[in-house]
């Protein structure tokens, strides 16, 4: 494989693959507010 | 008209995703489909290469994803089908959820045909069935499997198609019958995981054939100049959205099934990337193969690779099938894959349809499973278990997706976000819960960049066929199974609106998740 076509493989994983990760770990961090505190900013 | 009955009265009703993950599962089935495998590979080599990554990134977080939470936001907060969600967000609207319908409808019929070829030739991978025929695969597979004759109506039927392709319909019936969680839920649960773990043995297999480093240099090889032609960015544009599952209905309905405190923005994010995570991992699978078989035979990747789609999975696999050390387990693997992917995608299809159905008529889950089912099944037998079946396929498939998915998709971007103005109130409804706020770009991407750029796409599509009619078929073929298809599907969808709902169905706009203690 030539040296532009691994680049581009390493970084279409990175973002594809790592955006996937991402979005896993930010989704179940994510705390969901409470009804409490959805009513005290309304 | 009734009042709207209480968030769980109605997901005991109509069913639901017992969790996020089954959901997320669910969702990433449907739009992990035929396309992710055998079209994205191939679209992605002719459009540039590695180049090809940045139109496609462009698409996928400038309509791609913005779409899909349009989408996630109707069905989430209408909590209805595409139809019913249409109705409660402005009554005169509701045509374009039954022209959705109509699409899934259409589609559905055709893709369990795909699915049923790549059953039989699950089975066949293991002899290597088509090595018996002179002509090689190419002739296998027109002339001894689909007994493909003269472009015509045909009542010839082929046995070899018509009985698995009755199998595929007896499993979508079964999955149906049982519910949104226990059918839909389940199959996503098992098969998804199953899915990864097959197509993963498949790549690392590919990957240990020789050529395999030739076949990956083809695709990832970036082509810059590319990037200066619009055709390549009107690819990346499409194959975004008709690999989303986007803009039918689908992910209207699914979200529908979720619950309410659910973050729909952060399940969309997850979706929309597993999604093209798995398009890149079957572009290297799907290369590393070519690569093979293109060193094998002495001949240029882009030859071997049988122009995509029907011609890469049943012409160009089974040749690799023929020369590869164990060929036999990777074309088990490979066309094992595409029936996983494909049946969770077709389930998905057909829901659109049966939610439908069972929102307007008021209709028993099974009921509404048969009364949709059986007439796709036996219309499905009749086109697509006959000697004419190939031809019909292409043609539907192709205006199906290009003027009827692409128009739908226009159509309901302009009425929701200029017709309606909902734009707003749908973004306030994912923000309540959602980790990803939406604010003004997010507006912008939908109201304006996304429409412009399908409209491109569409203007694009509808230019070719003028200058080119389709597959070099006869016009009679083009019009009856394509401009008809595509017509059709528009005007069932206007007088299926024009159906009274049922008294007990009420086309009031749900309480908003925000009202839920007040309950």
């Amino acid at each position: 494989m030539s040296a532009e076509a691994v680049i581009m493989m390493l970084v279409a994983m990175a973002i594809l693959w790592g955006g996937l990760v991402v979005a896993i770990i930010r989704l179940n961090r994510h705390e969901p507010p409470t009804l409490e505190e959805i009513h005290r900013d309304l | 008209m009734t009042v709207a009955p209480s968030p769980d009265a109605e997901a005991i009703k109509r069913g639901a995703f017992s969790s996020r993950k089954v959901f997320i599962l669910a969702a990433i089935g449907s739009a992990v489909g035929l396309g992710n495998i055998w079209r994205f590979p191939y679209v992605a080599y002719e459009n540039g290469g590695g180049a090809f990554l940045i139109p496609y990134l462009v698409a996928l977080l400038t309509a791609g994803l913005p779409f899909l939470l349009m989408d996630y936001g109707l069905g989430h907060k209408f909590r209805g089908s595409a139809p019913l969600s249409f109705a409660r967000l402005r009554r005169g609207t509701e045509f374009i959820g039954w022209w959705q319908v109509g699409i899934c409808f259409m589609i559905a019929i055709y893709y369990a045909a795909v699915i049923a070829w790549a059953l039989r030739y699950t089975f066949f991978s293991v002899d290597k069935a088509w090595e018996d025929n002179a002509d090689g695969p190419a002739g296998f597979f027109t002339g001894d499997f689909l007994e493909v004759g003269p472009i015509e109506v045909s009542t010839d039927i082929v046995v070899g198609v018509l009985v698995p392709l009755l199998v595929v319909w007896v499993a979508v019936l079964l999955i149906m019958g049982l519910g949104v969680e226990k059918g839909i839920g389940t199959v996503s649960l098992v098969l998804m995981p199953v899915l990864i773990i097959v197509f993963a043995i498949l790549v690392v297999q590919a990957l240990l054939l020789d050529g395999a480093a030739d076949g990956l240099d083809a695709f990832f090889t970036p082509n810059w100049d590319a990037l200066t032609e619009p055709g390549v960015w009107v690819a990346a544009f499409g194959q975004i959205f008709f690999s989303l599952s986007i803009g039918f209905g689908i992910m209207i309905t699914y979200a529908s099934y979720v619950h309410r405190r659910t973050d729909m923005t952060g399940s969309g994010l997850v979706v929309g990337f597993a999604n093209s995570g798995f398009e890149l991992l079957a572009g290297i699978g799907v290369f590393a193969a070519l690569g093979f078989i293109a060193q094998a035979q002495g001949v240029a990747i882009g030859e071997a690779a049988g122009g995509g789609g029907v011609g890469l999975a049943f012409i160009a696999f089974p040749a690799i099938i023929s020369e590869a050390p164990a060929g036999a387990l990777l074309g088990v693997l490979f066309f094992a894959s595409l029936v996983i992917a494909g049946l969770t995608s077709l389930v998905s299809v057909i829901e659109v349809v049966i939610s439908a159905v069972r929102d307007k008529f008021e209709m028993t889950r099974i009921g509404a499973s048969l009364a949709v089912g059986l007439p796709a099944a036996l219309v499905s037998l009749a086109l697509f278990g006959t000697a004419s079946g190939l031809y019909t396929l292409d043609t539907v498939d192709h205006f199906v997706n290009q003027y009827g998915i692409l128009v739908v998709v226009v159509v309901s971007m302009l009425v929701v976000a200029w017709g309606v103005r909902a734009l707003r109130s749908l973004a306030a409804h994912h923000d309540v819960y959602g980790s990803l706020k939406l604010g003004r770009t997010w507006i912008a991407l939908v109201s304006v960049i996304t429409p412009a750029a399908l409209t491109w796409v569409l203007v694009d599509s509808f230019r070719t066929e003028i200058d080119e009619p389709y597959g070099g078929y006869p016009q009679w073929l083009l019009n009856t199974f394509g401009w008809g298809s595509a017509a059709i599907v528009l005007v069932f969808g206007v007088l299926a609106s024009l159906v009274r709902w049922r008294p007990e169905t009420s086309l009031e706009v749900p309480p908003d998740v925000t009202e839920e203690t007040t309950r």
